[in-house]
């Protein structure tokens, strides 16, 4: 009974994070019909800035309590200045080219984007813990555990409920759903289909930083993350669906609990079981839970 | 003289200057980066061999490090040493995984298909990396004097080894390029569903050309693993499958020669660059694949085509 609530507590925590995590690279991909391999990277510049702003911030020795804002203003930032750079700049000029043509620019994009991080943070671990120790412990039936996951589930759920809102009950929803029906339709009806691409991309990139900056206070940083961070949300929206934000919350629940339950149950399989997931899912339904099966043209 | 007698002997004076002239003229370290390069452009022929069907993989280390691993395990656990012996596993290793995966991935296209190729590579990586009993974690695995037909493999018969290798599978890659199959990869790229109209099975087609391509890779990573004699989880990482894919774009995918070319001037230029500054190394990578995607879609090897050629005059 203990183990199974500290199952659930942790597939929860974890569930929480992959979908803050993989609901920007969803959303990105269900606009833009274009997956961002560089999604990672804006992950790890939110993860360094939020803990760089956090330390700076924890020198002054202020109430603890305005970190929570830093790591917010951390991903604002990187996805509002580093999101439209790469839309406008580079991504815009290969809408019309082949896939594998897109898949390559967000690649080498993705590559300089690792070495800006460790030419501007150096090699060293980074660790701000600083939000985590604040919200202190709780005891749940008798487990000892601390307050922070329950924020980052709050966080996604809200994340989850907005995009929701957004996309079902405004304006913008029905221009989004527009778009992602049909572009060329859209653009005859006068919708500005260049800027909702930016919009759309700056959103996920926003999405890839807060999702880099409240992972900040519960693990040291180090160079390298963005890639397993890239392959860990592929795995889980293409459970869910490519471009579906159920989908990929219902891929985090799934992968999010399984792993957990491997974690305290069968160890060695920790690294495998997402994809083992994801394996069985694709064989059975290789447009995942909520994908829609693209049409063949000839 | 007809244009098939001077290729030939074109051919035949460049593996004169390749199996003789090099290792008498160049400096040893040359030699070994001409081995390395020839090695590593077997698992970038494959990274071509896909692309001309359109299909882009990042995780090709994937057969890479199973090749090597395959050596790596056989020197460990049964003590062979006979280069040809691990070679043999490397590629057998290469067709039993591809062939595995390939059930699965085939099916797969454009994103899901590189993705999905990322994904198992890490799977790889992992397990290499914590199956420290089996395969020795981060330590790796070293492979000691290995032999060629009993003898010491010296890095001079290593290199006429891997050269010689390279060039045979380049050529029956070339074979492949001109077969029916080959030619029904191209018009998968142009057009999958009309090749699926006209009766021919492009499932087929994919399935076997992924088991090649796994096969490339997997003879590479079997060569390297002789010439370096140590081998590491490293050889799965994301970052490698990168650099196949890297050197694949930059030499082309107009000829199988194409990825030789790339490779070369590849391990050259990391040699020097690398050197230079470790920490802007990939930075460096990045902006000349920005730069080749905008300004010469079709690589190196599509500069050839500028070429004055004497035969059409």
């Amino acid at each position: 009974m203990r183990l199974l609530l500290v199952v659930g507590l942790d597939g929860l925590a974890y569930a929480s994070w992959l979908f803050l995590v993989s609901a920007g690279l969803t959303f990105t991909y269900g606009v833009l019909r274009v997956l961002n391999l560089a999604h990672g990277n804006l992950y790890a510049l939110g993860a360094y800035l939020g803990a760089t702003l956090v330390l700076h911030y924890a020198a002054t020795g202020s109430t603890p309590a305005l970190t929570y804002a830093l790591l917010l203003l951390a991903a604002l930032v990187i996805g509002v200045v580093v999101g439209p750079l790469i839309e406008r700049l580079f991504l815009r000029r290969v809408y019309s080219r082949d896939e594998e043509v897109q898949l390559l620019l967000t690649f080498s994009i993705s590559l300089i984007l690792e070495d800006v991080v460790k030419l501007t943070w150096g090699v060293t671990p980074i660790f701000a813990d600083l939000p985590y120790t604040y919200l202190g412990r709780v005891r749940l039936g008798g487990v000892n555990y601390a307050w922070y996951p329950f924020l980052l589930t709050a966080i996604a759920l809200a994340v989850g409920a907005f995009l929701w809102l957004v996309v079902t009950r405004t304006r913008l929803g029905k221009i989004l759903t527009s778009v992602i029906t049909d572009r060329e339709v859209s653009l005859t009806l006068g919708i500005n289909v260049p800027l909702v691409y930016t919009l759309a991309f700056t959103a996920g990139a926003v999405l890839a930083a807060l999702g880099g900056a409240l992972t900040a206070p519960m693990f040291s940083l180090v160079p390298g993350v963005g890639a397993e961070v890239l392959v860990t949300s592929f795995a889980v929206i293409a459970i869910g669906g490519l471009g579906s934000i159920g989908g990929a919350a219902l891929g985090s629940l799934l992968v999010g609990m399984a792993r957990s339950f491997a974690v305290y149950k069968f160890p060695e399989m920790d690294l495998y079981v997402i994809y083992l997931i994801m394996a069985l899912v694709l064989l059975f339904r290789p447009q995942g839970f909520f994908g829609e099966i693209e049409v063949r043209r000839i | 003289m007809t244009t098939r007698t001077r290729t030939v002997a074109l051919l035949l004076i460049a593996a004169l200057v390749l199996v003789v002239g090099v290792p008498l003229l160049l400096p040893d370290w040359i030699v070994f980066l001409l081995t390395v390069a020839s090695a590593k452009a077997l698992a970038v022929l494959g990274v071509v061999l896909l692309l001309r069907g359109k299909l882009l993989t990042f995780g090709h280390a994937l057969y890479y490090a199973a090749g090597a691993y395959a050596g790596g395990m056989a020197v460990r656990y049964l003590g062979v040493h006979e280069a040809l012996v691990l070679l043999a596993l490397a590629l057998a290793a290469g067709v039993a995984v591809s062939a595995l995966l390939g059930l699965l991935v085939a099916r797969y296209r454009a994103v899901y298909f590189a993705l999905l190729n990322l994904a198992f590579s890490m799977v790889l990586y992992g397990m290499l990396l914590k199956l420290y009993n089996v395969f020795g974690g981060t330590d790796g695995i070293g492979i000691h004097e290995p032999t060629l037909a009993g003898f010491r493999l010296s890095g001079l018969a290593m290199y006429e080894l891997s050269i010689s290798l390279t060039a045979l599978l380049v050529f029956l890659t070339h074979r492949f390029f001109v077969s029916p199959l080959g030619y029904t990869l191209r018009a998968i790229r142009d057009n999958e569903v009309r090749v699926e109209y006209m009766g021919v099975s492009v499932w087929r087609a994919v399935y076997v050309s992924y088991i090649i391509a796994g096969a490339l890779a997997a003879v590479s990573g079997g060569l390297i693993a002789l010439a370096v004699g140590h081998i590491t989880p490293d050889l799965a990482f994301w970052s490698q499958s990168g650099e196949f894919v890297f050197v694949a774009i930059l030499g082309g995918t107009g000829s199988v020669l194409a990825p030789v070319v790339g490779s070369v001037l590849f391990e050259f230029v990391r040699n020097y660059a690398f050197k230079l500054s470790p920490y802007t190394w990939q930075m460096t990578l990045g902006i000349v694949l920005l730069l080749i995607i905008f300004f010469l879609p079709g690589g190196v090897w599509s500069l050839t085509a500028r070429l004055p050629r004497r035969s059409h005059r």
